[in-house]
């Protein structure tokens, strides 16, 4: 066998209860087990985590930038979406 | 770091690669302008993505080879406390190397090929860490010097245009922000105690004053890759504003210190607001950066010897892992 | 009939807490010692930051161990004092820890075959009647819960890897074999330990470790090592010649300048 690194896996870290995990980073790793361990080594010195996520790589699927704005323009004019597009007179509360 | 799946390169189907019309490369420039964040897919100029990838692995090669000269120093630690601290922070040093070739990876290139690129002498690392640390204040000056210049050159590129390697230096800045902290409590500690440690403290900024100032890189007059950098906004300051800077506040901490920059010609200019200071030997920073100076040959035989060693190990894990691999999916 | 070594211990009972301390002390400096000697050496990157974290841990308990025995002293010795101002028959510690790190393998199989017994030992003194000493075990053992779970599962792969790797670490376990013997059999300051603190029954510890360690090379697809001749003489402060460089390499500044602070 090529010396070769070994995979690499995509680091998610939540950081307390209540949140969501977020990416922190990558490593390599020869196996799963070895995954969250070098994650949990790499990311996590300072208390950073209190739960760890790893992926290979290889298998994440990723959007094309090429389609990004066939993918995200057609949201920007959407605007009744949002609250901030609706009229409320003064003295309306709780709405 | 974001990775563009480096196993399934070249397997895309999406037709030849676009050429860098002037329109494309207009267009990328804008973005830059915009101080809008390039990401890893995104397209890029070729040229773009060779500087950031030499950059960011010279970067990632400075941390791993830069473990070397304190991690000589580990085993020595005076005290326990220094002994931890010491260790925490070349373990920072493996992180940072560790962060940054991710980084580095997002750009298309293996970390197998950066270290193999270091390893065979076609990429460089900071010229700083060739030189040797031989007493604890090195340890001391490494931080207190050392540090605050490599900080001096990092913050910067926290906004740097490169979304991953910016995300990276955000990473190891607030991390390192103990780095020269301890550094300059060491240097307090020696220059507040006996006579040997004041001199072995003097000592060591006599060493480290003028390798430091090197570490900003030559003059802007001289520097090859500056003017480009610059407009990519993957660098912010020129070599010589960030050297300026690093003068103009390390010399009072020197005076704090009661310690003497060993530089005759340095004089706070009044007009100015900065410190005037003597020329800098630049031919030995280019010895050095050729391979000649006083611990090239040692760090690199260092890597060499930690790669071959430990090849046979990272081979044991992929044949345990292959083996393995089939007790899962079943 | 009572040894007149154990009259002793139980004539003075603090006493026995800390040459206890002491001993827990001296494993946890030495193996992190022999851990940091190796930095920059490592397999591979994010190794290095496990190895730099089970150092750290393994430093942050020799703090604890010697500040508390210090403490219970009274005479002003603090962990520093420890650490660097003994000689080198003062250090009570294992032979197997201060055995040189050789190559990866012989690191691996050290740290677990040490790792086994030093989780149990923590484990059992939780419960023992001295409340800092249980407290200090009980934040340790999460330490060394993780330094099991790393080390078992590299010496795993090692084990049951390629026929090089197969071959290297049966090698390094049954090259270290011979220093399982006094971790496990209890001497006067074990059997005060238990006495007059509820500290670990060796005994049993025994049984598990052995137990424990049969699953591991087990799974590691290495034959357990048979019945031998045990090196002894760590915990009387007796060492073998490599002792005396690991410490005198430690010891350097506090020697050559006495009185210094840093």
């Amino acid at each position: 066998m090529a010396d070769q690194n070994w995979p690499l896996y995509e680091v998610f870290i939540r950081s307390r209860s209540g949140l969501s995990h977020k990416h922190a980073g990558s490593v390599h790793a020869a196996d799963d087990q070895m995954a969250i361990d070098h994650a949990r080594d790499v990311y996590t010195r300072r208390n950073e985590g209190v739960s760890i996520w790893v992926v290979k790589s290889s298998e994440i699927i990723a959007s094309d930038p090429a389609e990004s704005s066939a993918l995200f323009e057609p949201a920007a004019d959407k605007i009744y979406r949002h609250p901030t597009f609706y009229e409320i007179p003064d003295g309306v509360e709780n709405l | 770091m974001y990775t563009q799946g480096l196993d399934q390169q070249g397997n895309k189907t999406e037709g030849p690669e676009p050429v860098e019309s002037a329109e494309r490369l207009a267009a990328f420039q804008a973005r830059i302008d915009d101080e809008e964040k390039i990401e890893a897919k995104d397209w890029m100029p070729e040229a773009y993505r060779k500087t950031l990838v030499r950059q960011i692995s010279q970067h990632a090669h400075s941390e791993i080879i830069g473990m070397q000269p304190e991690g000589n120093w580990l085993t020595r630690a005076p005290t326990l406390r220094r002994k931890v601290i010491l260790l925490a922070k070349v373990q920072d040093e493996a992180g940072h190397g560790l962060y940054l070739y991710g980084a580095g990876e997002t750009l298309g290139t293996s970390r197998d090929q950066m270290v193999a690129d270091l390893l065979s002498g076609k990429a460089k690392y900071s010229s700083i860490f060739n030189y040797p640390a031989i007493t604890w204040a090195d340890i001391g000056a490494i931080g207190w010097l050392v540090d605050s210049a490599a900080i001096m050159n990092q913050i910067p590129l926290c906004r740097c245009s490169y979304g991953p390697y910016a995300r990276a230096m955000v990473r190891i800045c607030k991390e390192e922000s103990f780095h020269q902290r301890q550094g300059f409590e060491i240097m307090l500690t020696l220059s507040r105690g006996n006579d040997a440690q004041k001199e072995m403290a003097q000592d060591a900024l006599n060493r480290w004053w003028w390798p430091s100032l090197m570490m900003f890189g030559p003059s802007d007059t001289d520097s090859k890759h500056s003017a480009q950098s610059m407009a990519w906004k993957i660098k912010r300051f020129s070599n010589d504003e960030l050297r300026q800077k690093f003068i103009d506040v390390t010399v009072p901490q020197a005076e704090f210190l009661g310690l003497r920059v060993p530089d005759d010609d340095l004089e706070f200019d009044q007009e100015t607001g900065h410190y005037n200071f003597g020329e800098i030997n630049w031919q030995e920073f280019y010895d050095v950066l050729a391979g000649n100076g006083p611990c090239n040959t040692q760090r690199m035989a260092n890597r060499q010897k930690a790669h071959d060693d430990g090849a046979w190990v990272r081979e044991a894990a992929r044949a345990y892992a292959a083996k393995h691999a089939a007790d899962k999916a079943a | 009939m009572l040894s007149p070594g154990i009259e002793q211990f139980r004539m003075n009972k603090e006493e026995a807490l800390i040459s206890y301390l002491l001993r827990l002390g001296d494993n946890a400096l030495v193996l992190g010692q022999r851990l940091i000697e190796i930095v920059a050496n490592g397999p591979e990157l994010e190794e290095e930051l496990a190895n730099a974290n089970i150092a750290l841990d393994y430093l942050g308990q020799a703090r604890m161990f010697y500040s508390y025995a210090g403490e219970l002293e009274g005479n002003g010795r603090g962990e520093d004092d420890f650490a660097f101002l003994r000689d080198e028959h003062e250090f009570k510690n294992f032979l197997l820890v201060e055995q040189p790190n050789g190559n990866f393998a012989d690191t691996i199989a050290r740290q677990v075959l040490f790792d086994v017994f030093y989780r149990l030992q923590l484990d059992a003194l939780i419960l023992c009647s001295d409340e800092r000493l249980a407290e200090i075990a009980a934040k340790s053992v999460k330490e060394i819960l993780y330094h099991l779970r790393h080390g078992k599962q590299w010496l795993i792969r090692l084990g049951d890897g390629t026929e090089k790797s197969h071959q290297r670490i049966t090698k390094s376990v049954q090259k270290f074999w011979r220093y399982t013997g006094e971790m496990l059999s209890g001497d006067e300051l074990d059997d005060a330990m238990k006495k007059e603190w509820n500290g670990p029954d060796l005994k049993l510890l025994k049984d598990e470790w052995r137990k424990e360690v049969a699953v591991i090379l087990n799974e590691a697809t290495i034959s357990l090592p048979g019945e031998q001749w045990m090196a002894a003489g760590g915990k009387q402060g007796h060492h073998t010649e490599h002792f005396g460089y690991l410490i005198a390499e430690m010891q350097y500044m506090q020697r050559a300048y006495p009185g210094a602070s840093w």
